[in-house]
């Protein structure tokens, strides 16, 4: 095996990590923090501006591939929100392999420069992991799609330009086959966002669609077919696209503040410390597989699966240990006087439940490696 | 010189000889049949013959010249089928002995994993009731002590042959200062992770089998959630610790510096991703035997079942070491420095 970057890779690497030293300053956090948007326009501009994101959108090849996972890894070891530029690119990749031309054409400049966010419409009030059995309606009316219903956890929908919309079309198909995507400007008439407020301070919403009218044009990936276009947006979400290494900046922050506390000469912080340096490693590690499938010409669904449930369960179990390392100080917010890594290990604590729960919670993602990687009987 | 995370065609060919090696001459049975004490020298014969023992000496001391990324292909083998024979110690004491004896496996040689104590003596030394040379470290020195194998060890957990040696008496070369044990050391860590990666992957397959066949209410109990998402977590720990442990190997064949950026999460320097490797498939091979052993129910507990020989191995052949929260200190040293005095 060779974990060597190449030399383009390693330049891109460093103009990443010099564009974010520039960019995401202390009060690009504090405002990510404050407003609950978890995207920066700066930054988004600026990595837009160096031809990034037209280099990173998957199977564009435009640049390396594995170039996807070191832009995100970069960005989330950094503690810059990354949230929205890396669903755009997802949707981008998306658009790139099941678009038609037209559909190339008009959405995926506004994606590469950086400027258009993107809100995902899958989950449903009363549909999350079961997301196959949505209610979201698409009925044919002339040339027109007319839609109606309404999606839970609609991220960044507050900013996106453009909505990807699961919808079911045909209501006697079984229900995985009866669901068609769409992808439609957010300012259609018809939509009305509302803002749910979170744990982790990142707002999400409840979207509503009364009487939508879109043409085919918004049809993404062909009428019927949206459970396999929903596949392939899964393949990129699990793992490639950040998500593996959120602990990186938080073992920082504590690290600092153990440091200035004396607490360094601890043996359990640092046996602590250097349990959650070695799984942030394998994390980082099995993302770059993922990554590394995908350049190859692969879909690491699977494999995204695995990474998702063992990254996701060692930045909580590291989020915990920080926390209670720190004691009372680990219970101090933002700006506060005395806050352990200056507010970020409270933080952290509040965020890390979230994500074994988004990008398909990881017992739907232990269900598909019991199935598929262990062969073992579907057990629902 | 860019990402590949495959291995070479050359690794796939060591894979196949060796897989195929030890699935035909080292079954379970095998392992059973040289328990208590945990030797077989007939099967050590057949390595001999496969150039095993020389396979990572230089080719100008006889040796095949294998990098210590192909030797991870063969250790996980190794461990896949708990081979009775002390093929990952003599692989890694190798790397500072050039005696066309030891090249070829004819004299059995072993690293002692600890510095002697201070009376000379290196307390249960892994192989050290087979080897006839013994590599380590006693006072400031490094020294190889040439003397009769014992070919006793102590009854313990892994049935692995364990025993105390002499680092004063025998015939004793100075091989260098104590500080140049570390690379030998560190691949021995590197073999050894990678033979528990082997233990992990082979006792999840048991348990997957075992699961499959056995029914109860009427269906196979692997049909059951809960059974499955207790082995579902298994290949994550698998496929991580080989990775990691393959990067171990490509760091330190890199020749390399490298580097321990930890608050970047970039680390391409091999000792310490050598460390790494060990702590994290000691965890990798401990959960997998612990969950399948559980999921075989009373006769994951029976001697009659396989799963045991590996439970067992999992925690020996790390715990010859010492304490893998030991081996965190020493990491937390070099990743965030010594401690403040």
């Amino acid at each position: 095996m060779d974990f060597s970057l190449s030399e383009e890779t390693l330049e891109f690497r460093q103009t990443i990590r010099d564009i974010v030293k520039r960019t995401v300053t202390t009060d690009v956090i504090d405002r990510m923090h404050t407003s609950g948007t978890f995207a920066s326009p700066e930054l988004n501009a600026e990595l837009g501006r160096h031809g990034f994101f037209e280099r990173a959108v998957p199977g564009l090849g435009k640049g390396d591939p594995i170039e996807l996972w070191v832009l995100f890894n970069e960005l989330e070891k950094a503690g810059a929100p990354y949230d929205g530029p890396a669903v755009a690119l997802m949707i981008a990749g998306v658009v790139n392999a099941l678009g038609t031309d037209e559909q190339k054409a008009r959405i995926m400049p506004s994606i590469i420069s950086g400027e258009a966010m993107v809100a995902m419409g899958y989950s449903e009030a009363d549909y999350g992991s079961d997301v196959a059995s949505i209610k979201t309606r698409a009925v044919k009316d002339g040339d027109e799609w007319v839609i109606n219903g309404s999606k839970m956890w609609t991220t960044m929908a507050q900013a996106a330009k453009w909505l990807i919309l699961l919808t079911r079309t045909d209501l006697d198909l079984p229900k995985h086959k009866g669901l068609t995507m769409f992808l439609l400007p957010m300012d259609t008439p018809g939509i009305t966002v509302e803002p749910v407020h979170t744990l982790g301070t990142e707002v999400t919403n409840a979207t509503y669609f009364d009487d939508v009218r879109v043409g085919d044009e918004a049809v993404l990936g062909g009428v019927n077919n949206g459970w396999r276009t929903m596949t392939t947006v899964l393949a990129f979400e699990r793992g490639v696209m950040g998500g593996s290494n959120a602990a990186v900046p938080l073992l920082r922050h504590f690290h600092d503040w153990a440091a200035s506390m004396g607490l360094l000469n601890s043996d359990v912080v640092r046996e602590r410390l250097a349990r959650s340096v070695i799984d942030m490693q394998v994390a980082a590690l099995l993302t770059q597989r993922s990554a590394w499938i995908a350049a190859s010409g692969g879909m690491p669904g699977l494999e995204g699966s695995m990474t998702k449930v063992f990254a996701a369960e060692a930045y909580q179990r590291i989020s915990k240990w920080c926390q209670q390392m720190a004691g009372p100080a680990g219970l101090l917010q933002f700006h506060e006087e005395g806050a352990a890594g200056e507010g970020f290990v409270e933080y952290d604590a509040r965020h890390s439940p979230v994500v074994t729960i988004y990008g398909g919670t990881t017992e739907i993602n232990r269900n598909n490696i019991a199935e598929r990687h262990l062969g073992l009987p579907k057990s629902r | 010189m860019s990402v590949d995370l495959g291995l070479s065609a050359d690794q796939e060919a060591i894979a196949d000889l060796f897989g195929g090696f030890f699935a035909n001459e080292s079954p379970t049975t095998v392992a059973r049949a040289a328990e208590p004490f945990g030797f077989d020298a007939e099967l050590w014969a057949k390595v001999i013959e496969l150039g095993a023992p020389g396979m990572g000496t230089a080719v100008e001391h006889g040796g095949g010249g294998a990098s210590l990324s192909d030797l991870v292909v063969v250790a996980e083998a190794f461990g896949k089928a708990i081979a009775p024979i002390p093929l990952l110690e003599h692989l890694a004491a190798a790397l500072v002995l050039t005696d066309a004896d030891v090249v070829s496996g004819e004299t059995i040689a072993t690293l002692a994993v600890r510095p002697a104590d201070a009376n000379g003596v290196w307390r249960l030394v892994p192989s050290g009731a087979v080897a006839s040379v013994v590599v380590g470290i006693d006072g400031s020195e490094l020294v190889a002590v040439r003397s009769a194998a014992p070919m006793v060890a102590p009854r313990n957990h892994a049935s692995a042959p364990l025993a105390d040696r002499s680092a004063r008496e025998g015939e004793r070369v100075v091989l260098g200062a104590a500080g140049d044990f570390a690379p030998v050391l560190d691949r021995w860590k590197v073999l050894t992770a990678a033979a528990l990666v082997g233990v992990a992957d082979a006792a999840m397959a048991l348990g997957v089998r075992y699961v499959m066949e056995r029914e109860q209410f009427g269906v196979p109990v692997g049909s059951f959630q809960a059974v499955q998402h207790g082995l579902a977590d298994l290949p994550v720990m698998i496929d991580g610790g080989r990775l990691l442990t393959h990067k171990a190997a490509w760091a330190i064949d890199s020749g390399d510096a490298g580097i321990n950026d930890w608050q970047l999460n970039d680390i391409t320097d091999g000792s310490t991703l050598a460390s790494m490797a060990y702590v994290f498939t000691t965890d990798g091979a401990a959960l997998a035997t612990d969950r399948s052993l559980h999921y075989h129910g009373g006769y994951g507990f029976s001697e009659e079942y396989d799963i045991q020989l590996y439970y067992r191995r999992a925690r020996g052949w790390s715990l010859v070491l010492d304490d893998p929260s030991v081996e965190c200190l020493n990491l937390a040293d070099r990743l965030f420095g010594a401690r403040e005095a």
